[in-house]
């Protein structure tokens, strides 16, 4: 299975993303990576490393990053950088939307390429 | 030439002069920003400076690419991978070196400028941090290819930077969280372009 790396400047908001998923997902690995060490608001470089080392051993298929904003993109790129595994990648898509379509996908067995077009394509989908 | 002690000493003035002036940095951010900027940037050189006695003895490239691994892995914001990627890049040119002069200072500047760019991909002119960098290298540049001396040439630097900084007060951010202001950005500096000209500053009266 497919599994997931919700990076945001907020604890908060990485973990209600998370729960956002795997309460229609309970199966897919989703590791909240949000806030710094002590809680605050910020990108913290350690904590996303750990989380996508957690996950990649949980994930065979591979793993999604999905970052918020500003520096979670660039911090998690750093790390995927250093992580240094071709199926490991961030993507690009609106952060609750693209976490829960993605999370969703892949709880029916979906391929990470599925998985990322997945979260991708929720930049079209109309809300209203 | 400027051996690795020297850039050691240097260092530390660079962590005294970002503490002074913490209080100043986060103010800037406040109003086109997330009030943070010297906060962030005063816990990454905090962490820098508690490093650099285990470090001390390398050779510049080893020292400079711990104090970037130090700013990204502590610094929170977006300044952390920003210069963090800054000094690792320079840090890989000076892989090996004890010493260093003028030369190697310009390569090492457009290493740091190249990393910025590849990490944030923003080019001079959005409001951020190159808008200082760039300047403040074309003129170290020009200078040394005139032939002034080390002092001459940083003062350039420096010049061309606080230059840059006042630039920055009349244009529309379009990268980081300025961008999100839009019009309403213009008429304040931005805070990266500050923070490097407090380094520059400290490196030039530090040297
Ligand atoms: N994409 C970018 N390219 C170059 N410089 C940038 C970019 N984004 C932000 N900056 C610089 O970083 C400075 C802000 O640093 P700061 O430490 O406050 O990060 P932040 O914006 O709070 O980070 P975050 O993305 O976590 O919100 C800006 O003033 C600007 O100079
Ligand atoms: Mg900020």
């Amino acid at each position: 299975m497919v599994g997931f790396v919700l990076v945001s400047h907020s604890k908060k908001l990485a973990e209600g993303a998370a729960e956002l998923g795997t309460m229609m997902a309970p199966d897919v690995p989703v590791a909240a990576a949000g806030g710094m060490a002590d809680g605050g608001l910020g990108t913290d470089y350690e904590k996303i490393m750990d989380a996508v080392t957690k996950i990649r051993e949980q994930a065979p298929e591979g793993v999604l990053v999905i970052p918020d904003m500003g520096s979670s993109c660039m911090t998690a790129e750093m790390v995927i950088e250093d992580f240094g595994d071709p199926d490991v990648v961030l993507i690009d898509c609106p952060f609750v939307e693209g976490a829960v379509a993605s999370i969703v996908e892949a709880s029916g067995g979906a391929s990470l390429q599925e998985c990322r077009t997945a979260a991708e394509e929720a930049r079209q989908a109309e809300k209203l | 030439m400027t051996d690795n002690a020297k850039v050691v000493e240097i260092l530390h003035a660079m962590k005294e002069a970002i503490s002074e002036n913490a209080q100043f940095l986060t103010d800037l951010d406040a109003p086109i920003g997330d009030n943070d900027h010297g906060i962030n940037m005063d816990r990454g050189f905090k962490k820098v400076e508690a490093d650099l006695p285990g470090i001390a003895a390398k050779d510049i490239g080893a020292i400079l690419k711990k104090v970037g691994m130090d700013l990204v892995s502590t610094v929170g914001g977006s300044s952390g991978p920003l210069y963090g990627t800054a000094f690792m890049k320079a840090g890989a040119k000076t892989a090996g070196k004890m010493e260093i002069g003028m030369d190697d200072f310009l390569v090492m500047m457009d290493e740091a400028i190249g990393g910025v760019q590849m990490r944030g991909k923003a080019v001079q002119g959005e409001k951020t941090m190159l808008d200082a960098m760039i300047p403040a290298r074309d003129a170290m540049r020009a200078a040394a290819a005139e032939g002034k001396d080390t002092r001459a040439v940083l003062d350039a630097g420096v010049a061309a930077a606080e230059a840059g900084v006042e630039y920055t007060k009349g244009i529309i951010a379009t990268k980081g969280r300025a961008s999100y202001l839009g019009e309403r950005s213009i008429g304040h500096q931005d805070p990266g372009a500050t923070s490097f000209t407090v380094l520059l500053k400290a490196i030039a009266a530090a040297y």
